[in-house]
């Protein structure tokens, strides 16, 4: 019998690109709040107020941010890690 | 620098559709962004949190029941400027979720969702004869002026 124990890494995604304040931040503290340590979440979202906020609000509580990267056009993606 | 969480504590007032939008937006959006963040419902303001989302003759004793019908709750909620007997709400209900906007409903479920502190005043409840069972059970509890001062104290204040 194999009990090979496998942990994967967990990553969720969030779409934001169509939301609008307050929903943008609120959607993604929602998000944030169900990654267990280890867990990644990438977010897709507009530059402006989301692209400058998101990384410093996920940040100030406590989240790493991994990565921005820019997709197209106005679109970008950070990557947000539990630690 | 103070290492304490950042604070924003706001005193719902109105009852008024648009006023209560203003007031869960700022709510919704600085819990998100990691602030502890408090409602103090007085007055007109206790409408958004009634159990009963409609007109409902709530209350003990004639007056506050009459009051409670024609107060209604979130649904019902005119605006302050320009309502048109109640036509404006729903105009404003509609763009909103053209706009892909949030509601006021769905702002007052994500102020719930993120763990927003919501207090009733315990001495406008008391003159409208509502109880707490009137009200959605996410209610932390109900208090006076000097619990309330006590809680917002080092953090910002805004009345709505």
């Amino acid at each position: 019998m194999n009990c090979q124990l496998s942990i994967e890494k967990v990553n969720y995604q969030l779409d934001i690109t169509k939301e609008h304040c307050p929903m943008t931040f609120v959607k993604t503290k929602l998000k944030l709040a169900q990654l267990a340590k280890g867990d990644r979440l990438e977010v897709l979202l507009t530059e402006g107020e989301p692209l400058e906020n998101v990384p410093r609000s996920a940040t100030e509580q406590g989240f790493t941010v991994l990565e921005v990267k820019h997709i197209d056009g106005a679109v970008h993606q950070v990557t947000i890690l539990k630690e | 620098m103070s290492e304490q969480k950042k604070k924003l504590s706001l005193i719902a007032f109105s009852g008024d559709f648009d006023k209560l939008t203003a007031t869960f937006t700022l709510a919704t959006g600085a819990a998100a962004v990691g602030y502890e963040v408090n409602i103090f419902f007085t007055f007109w303001g206790l409408d958004a949190v009634k159990q009963k989302q409609g007109r409902a003759f709530i209350g003990k004793g004639f007056l506050p029941k009459l009051f409670g019908f024609f107060m209604g709750g979130p649904k019902v909620a005119p605006v302050s400027r320009l309502n048109f007997g109640g036509l404006s709400p729903k105009i404003f209900r509609y763009l909103m979720r053209k706009n892909n906007v949030a509601t006021l409903e769905e702002l007052i479920e994500a102020a719930k969702a993120l763990g927003v502190n919501m207090y009733l005043c315990e001495m406008a409840m008391h003159i409208l004869g509502l109880e707490k069972g009137d009200f959605v059970h996410e209610i932390k509890d109900v208090l006076g002026v000097a619990t309330f001062l006590d809680i917002s104290e080092g953090g910002r204040t805004i009345f709505i």
